[in-house]
């Protein structure tokens, strides 16, 4: 889906671990070009504010604020840096709060290299990566019965969007549930990218909740 | 006598287990390992569920209502034949509303003597009753924080409940009982002083106590500060110790040997799986453990699905993604279908050829639904393979024997997935 005309995709990898920044730079090396790299908040914002990446990788967990941080101090000053976050934990607030913070996806660092190469192209062009962990966790985060004050506009998930988030959760790539749904892949982005949306702005208490034990909000 | 035997008669039936072992059940067993003069205390409070160190003061204050406590206590000491080895009552905790009441009940007691003229008299009586009260809330406090430490190094590498938050709360609440009682213990001798000498030279017998208390302070205060202090940073410290103790156990349990394992092994792929299950043993480990009551007594339907994703991806060197949506503590119906994922997830490392699996499961309060998807080589359901379709069946037999259902959707090429289904209680 990505034109092969584009030039290279520009990354920047945030990790605080070196062995994981050198496999990754290994691995995305050929597909991507590689600007830089850093292992703690400063530097990573330091370097991402100059070398003006399209794509920056973070790791959620981090010295001094961890990926969230990083995230929230660059876009606010560069906004058209894309943000997709990686990590080894499974802790749902975590993983959250960097969403919140305005990364567009997540995945677990156990990813094949396809797969994150595939991630990396679809956060440039503007969509969300939900990988299937990150869709149970916002299932978890829409589920119960909701008070009546909330915003329905952004604390509710429409039926499909949830039926796309399962289907996610179950190993489903954006074209099979396309098939499985018969609607396009566009649109199947298209609640994706709803879903990121109603994320990073819905006041519910599950996520405002989690967000604030990290001191997010 | 008479409030005290009747509310010994209203908690016979709990304190009649352990009293009456011997069969004959005296109204009251002396204590043999905690006691002053015979035991009596000892046993009553036992009997009572309050600490003896109230049932002693009782004593004490009634002797001086005309000597009714020391009578009492003979009396008691030979109804109460049987020794027997007592355990304090209030060490399991809630000794609050029996001790109100034992101390209420000896008020009573005082004032019904009163009215019957066996007393000493107000100006001696009162003054040692309140500077009683006074060494109760102390004692009785010191007492149990004392007893708590011989219980945890008894039991040293017992449950790690909320040892560091009852050790500060124990340190901050005896510095108020400390200073409230030993303000009624001076009230006590005060008023005694105040009483006993002719109202002229009050006022000088008070700066007299006042200077002798101040310099009891300044002699015993940093004394006693720092005996807090430092059983606050002993505490502190054991449980650092022992933490650290715990995390290298348990590292040395899983990773390392984990790696030792890896080191020896000449497969790959079996290399992956160890690493992959340890992987996710030490995330387990180092994420969840905080997360609901924090006691280690989790059991939540995402555990169970670790437990049987972990022996299928050891067995069959093959990787488990795994979601669990609507996370809650395993009941029977939930565990029969995670033990069908587990099958479903078993067929899928066997038969489909794929490395992944995919497993989701989602519990509402209504039903719980769950889906194996693997990618690999899938086959036709209508005209499958014998193996395979003995497969299927059990997991579908053993989905219909608790209620639900399941559904095998598959082509050959285009991968497998199984879907089952089960309402949350029977309809």
């Amino acid at each position: 889906m990505t034109p092969a005309a584009e030039s290279l995709i520009r990354v920047f990898v945030v990790d605080d671990h070196q062995l994981f920044l050198a496999g990754v730079r290994a691995e995305l090396g050929s597909a991507f070009d590689i600007v830089g790299q850093a292992g703690d908040v400063e530097s990573a914002v330091e370097g991402i504010l100059r070398t003006k990446p399209d794509v920056a990788l973070v790791d959620v967990h981090m010295p001094g604020g961890g990926g969230a941080a990083v995230v929230e101090r660059v876009v606010a000053a560069e906004p058209d840096v894309r943000f997709l976050a990686l990590s080894m934990s499974d802790a749902a607030e975590d993983v959250i709060a960097v969403i919140r913070s305005g990364a567009r996806g997540y995945v677990t660092k156990t990813i094949s290299t396809d797969e994150l190469v595939d991630a990396v192209r679809r956060v440039r062009g503007g969509d969300a990566v939900f990988s299937p962990r990150l869709a149970g966790f916002v299932l978890d985060a829409f589920a119960d019965a909701q008070p009546a004050e909330l915003d329905p506009e952004l604390d509710r998930l429409s039926g499909r969007e949830r039926e796309v988030l399962r289907l996610i959760a179950r190993g489903y790539t954006y074209r099979e549930i396309a098939a499985e749904l018969h609607i396009s892949v566009k649109t199947v982005e298209t609640h994706v990218s709803s879903v990121l949306r109603k994320l990073q702005l819905s006041n519910r208490y599950q996520l405002t909740r989690w967000a604030t034990e990290r001191r997010i909000v | 006598m008479v409030p005290i035997s009747r509310a010994e008669a209203t908690r016979t039936p709990r304190g009649g287990g352990d009293a009456g072992a011997g069969g004959s059940r005296p109204v009251f067993a002396r204590s043999s390992n905690d006691r002053v003069i015979a035991g009596v205390a000892g046993g009553l409070a036992e009997r009572l569920g309050v600490d003896p160190v109230v049932v002693r003061l009782a004593f004490v204050v009634l002797a001086l209502a005309g000597g009714v406590g020391i009578v009492l206590y003979l009396l008691l000491w030979t109804i109460g034949r049987a020794e027997t080895e007592t355990r304090p009552a209030w060490r399991a905790g809630g000794d609050a509303q029996r001790t109100v009441a034992a101390v209420s009940i000896v008020i009573g007691v005082l004032l019904v003597l009163r009215s019957m003229h066996v007393w000493f008299g107000d100006a001696l009586v009162w003054p040692v009753a309140l500077a009683a009260v006074g060494s109760a809330i102390i004692w009785v406090r010191v007492d149990r924080s004392r007893s708590r430490d011989r219980d945890r190094n008894g039991r040293a590498n017992g449950l790690n409940g909320d040892r560091s938050g009852a050790a500060g709360a124990t340190t901050s609440i005896s510095f108020g009982r400390l200073a409230g009682g030993g303000l009624l213990v001076v009230a006590g001798v005060a008023v005694f002083l105040a009483s006993n000498i002719s109202s002229g030279t009050v006022g000088a017998v008070l700066v007299a106590l006042a200077v002798a208390v101040a310099g009891l302070a300044l002699i015993g205060g940093p004394w006693i500060a720092r005996l807090i202090r430092q059983l606050g940073a002993e505490r502190t410290e054991r449980v650092r110790v022992e933490e650290r103790e715990e995390v290298a156990a348990h590292l040395h349990d899983s990773v390392l040997q984990t790696l030792a394992l890896i080191q020896r092994s000449e497969d790959p792929a079996r290399m992956r799986a160890l690493a992959r299950v340890q992987e996710r043993d030490l995330r387990g480990w180092l994420y969840r453990r905080d997360d609901g009551g924090g006691d280690g007594t989790r059991n939540l339907v995402s555990d169970a699905v670790d437990a049987v994703t972990e022996r299928i991806e050891l067995a069959h060197g093959i990787r488990i993604d795994t979601v669990v949506v609507g996370d809650r503590p395993v009941d029977p119906r939930l565990q029969a279908v995670v033990d069908a994922c587990g099958e479903a997830l078993t067929n899928a490392a066997k038969h489909s050829g794929a490395s992944v699996v995919s497993l989701y499961l989602e519990v509402t309060d209504d039903e719980v639904t769950a889906f194996v998807r693997d990618q690999g080589a899938g086959f036709d359901p209508d005209a499958v393979p014998s193996d395979r379709r003995g497969i299927a069946d059990s997991i579908l037999g053993r989905m219909a024997r608790n209620g639900g259902s399941a559904e095998v959707r598959s082509a050959p090429g285009e991968g497998t997935e199984i879907r089952l289904d089960l309402p949350r209680s029977d309809a």
